[in-house]
């Protein structure tokens, strides 16, 4: 089962090195199974994936992964509440139709929930819209308003001030920035700036 | 009188027969022979067939298999077909559940009619179910006619065949008799069991029924019930037989007698369900049958009609009537929800197996929705599933097709398991 590491990108690598082997993981909007194929041959985790492409879903399938086509906002109900020890929504919260209830879902189903998400404080998307007075075109955001999946796009602070909406405890912040730098949130004012994607590890009180 | 009409009806059927004859070389020619309409079966990817071997195992001498309706069986023997070989910790064998029309019979030519297995596309050296590496088993299913004790075999108490004296059997019967087989193989757990159609109901019965003893189901086109839309083909299916005065109210073999007429009918209805509109539409359109143009009269003018009773006529010389009234019954009534007081998460609680499940786009016997409703259940129980949907125009018969997308996926899903169960 063992198998060499092969690169994956460096905010997945971030969320595999917090979970422990041997964990049962739920990946939610798993896409081609990166991040899926290392846990489970690197941590030997149990992990499942949730894909809405169909793509996606034949791709992961055919590598061996156990993943099935479905979708953040209708199918997590279908799931027992514990059932994972961590559930992973990497790059999606964005493009969900309702994201507080999503995140209420994942910290129903996991132990523990883990969501990153691309940071719409960043100083660059703030200047982006302050000069030019248009939809920000960004690194990390790089899809025109017309044709973006983002629908309800959030700040590293507007998603603590959720987590508090929905009494979660916030258990680690991390931030991304355009470097790739990772490193904790100390001063939340500074990682809504500076940090180009927001990384949280959740957990029910 | 009857006998009368019924002589001359047979005389028809038999004047129609000599023009399928011309119309047999059409479509030996340009369709692909039996269930596999749009894509002729090719030889095993690796060029070389399977070693299979055919066996026959007798069980409920001693003690008799109690059935669902609640019938005491017994004697009664099973045909089935293995390929590949046996590993020494009998950890490599996957049972291949057939559906309603297949048998035993999965690669190589088949011993009546000469065509290639029905999923000679799968199993075999090299393919998704490699035969190098797994140890392939598929039996006839109880109530069938292809060596496992059905209708058209001998009662060993009357010395007669059963006719409609046969019990009335279920999906878990079938499970409950590949049970027995599998007990007698000396195989403690199945790496996998796979099948579409009933084939897919026969694996979740399995999962549902034995967990313990299956380590990965794969249920292909499938559903948890039958629908009532396919209950009503059933029974159209049935009515045409039990119509044709030939059928002698299930006594025809005693009376020398076969239903064909019925029997026909009820495949050509049946075939137009496991197909799609894209499907028949790309193949025939509304071309004529070797004329230029129609013929104001009830003959075959479309190439569609000649190739539904093509299909029909085919049909009859390899299966028999009271067998499939039998095993369309099987079908209607499974429904695995009931059996666990409507929910059906609970057929599935606490599974360690892992799923695959398999659907079709222009599947619209068993459509995608039935696959997902499983693929919730089994969410209900945090169950490790996996679920494809493969886009086709191909209809429910898809999954005896050429389809790359379907073989990768039960490639990978076979590897993935392969690999945690520790097969080389």
């Amino acid at each position: 089962m063992k198998r060499d590491h092969v690169p994956i990108r460096v905010d997945l690598q971030l969320i595999a090195d917090m979970v422990e082997p041997n964990a049962r993981v739920l990946d939610i909007g798993c896409g081609d199974g990166a991040l899926l194929d290392h846990l489970v041959h690197l941590k030997q985790v149990d992990g499942r994936g949730i894909e809405l492409s169909q793509a996606g879903v034949n791709a992961c399938v055919s590598q061996g992964l156990s993943v099935i086509q479905g979708d953040a906002d209708t199918d997590l109900k279908n799931y027992p509440s514990n059932a994972f020890d961590y559930v992973v929504l990497s790059q999606t919260l964005q493009a969900t139709r309702d994201p507080k209830g999503v995140v209420a879902q994942m910290i129903r189903i996991g132990r523990r929930a883990i969501v990153s998400f691309p940071n719409f404080g960043h100083w660059q998307v703030r200047w982006h819209l302050l000069t030019q007075g248009r939809m920000p075109v960004t690194h990390s955001l790089p899809l025109k308003w017309y044709n973006t999946p983002n629908i309800h796009l959030c700040t590293i602070m507007d998603f603590v001030g959720l987590c508090e909406e929905l009494d979660i405890v916030v258990e680690r912040a991390m931030s991304i920035n355009g470097g790739g730098k990772t490193g904790e949130i100390h001063s939340l004012r500074r990682a809504n700036l500076f940090g180009e994607q927001g990384m949280f590890l959740l957990r029910r009180r | 009188m009857i006998v009368a009409a019924a002589l001359k009806s047979k005389e028809n059927i038999d004047s129609r027969d000599c023009r399928y004859l011309a119309m047999l070389a059409f479509y030996n020619r340009f369709l692909a022979p039996g269930n596999t309409l749009m894509n002729p079966p090719q030889q095993s990817a690796a060029g070389t067939l399977p070693d299979s071997a055919s066996h026959h195992a007798v069980f409920g001498e001693d003690r008799p298999l109690r059935l669902d309706c609640g019938v005491d069986l017994g004697p009664f023997s099973v045909a089935y077909q293995t390929y590949g070989t046996l590993n020494r910790d009998r950890s490599n064998a996957i049972l291949v559940c057939h559906a309603l029309t297949g048998d035993q019979f999965l690669a190589g030519p088949h011993p009546v009619t000469g065509r290639p297995g029905w999923w000679n596309l799968m199993v075999g050296p090299g393919l998704p179910l490699d035969t190098n590496r797994y140890f392939v088993v598929c039996a006839n299913v109880l109530g069938g006619c292809m060596g496992t004790t059905g209708p058209k075999e001998i009662n060993p108490r009357t010395g007669a065949p059963y006719g409609l004296s046969f019990p009335v059997i279920t999906i878990a019967d079938m499970v409950r008799v590949q049970k027995l087989l599998i007990d007698h193989l000396g195989i403690d757990k199945l790496f996998c069991v796979i099948g579409g159609s009933m084939g897919g109901m026969q694996v979740l019965q399995w999962a549902s029924s034995f967990p313990e003893r299956v380590f990965a189901a794969v249920p292909i086109a499938a559903a948890a019930r039958h629908s009532a839309q396919n209950i009503a083909f059933h029974e159209v299916g049935r009515q045409a037989i039990v119509a044709d005065p030939d059928w002698c109210g299930g006594d025809y073999l005693r009376q020398g007698r076969k239903p064909s007429r019925g029997l026909s009918v009820a495949r050509m209805a049946a075939h137009i369900t496991y197909l799609s509109e894209a499907a028949l539409h790309r193949k025939f359109g509304r071309n004529l049958q070797d004329r230029k143009t129609v013929t104001y009269g009830f003959d075959a003018d479309f190439q569609v009609e000649s190739y539904l009773r093509y299909q029909g006529s085919t049909f009859v010389e390899r299966f028999d009537a009271n067998s499939y009234l039998y095993i369309t019954r099987a079908m209607d009534y499974f429904d695995l929800a009931a059996e666990h007081g409507g929910v059906l998460a609970s057929a599935f609680r606490d599974t360690p197996v892992r799923f695959c499940l398999v659907s079709f786009t222009s599947d619209w016997l068993f459509p995608t929705p039935e696959s997902r409703a499983v693929v919730h259940a089994l969410n209900a129980v945090a169950a490790n599933v996996s679920f494809v949907e493969i886009e086709s125009d191909k209809g429910h018969d898809a999954f005896l097709l050429d389809e790359p997308e379907f073989a990768a996926t039960l490639s990978g899903f076979l590897n993935g398991c392969a690999e945690h169960r520790g097969l080389s």
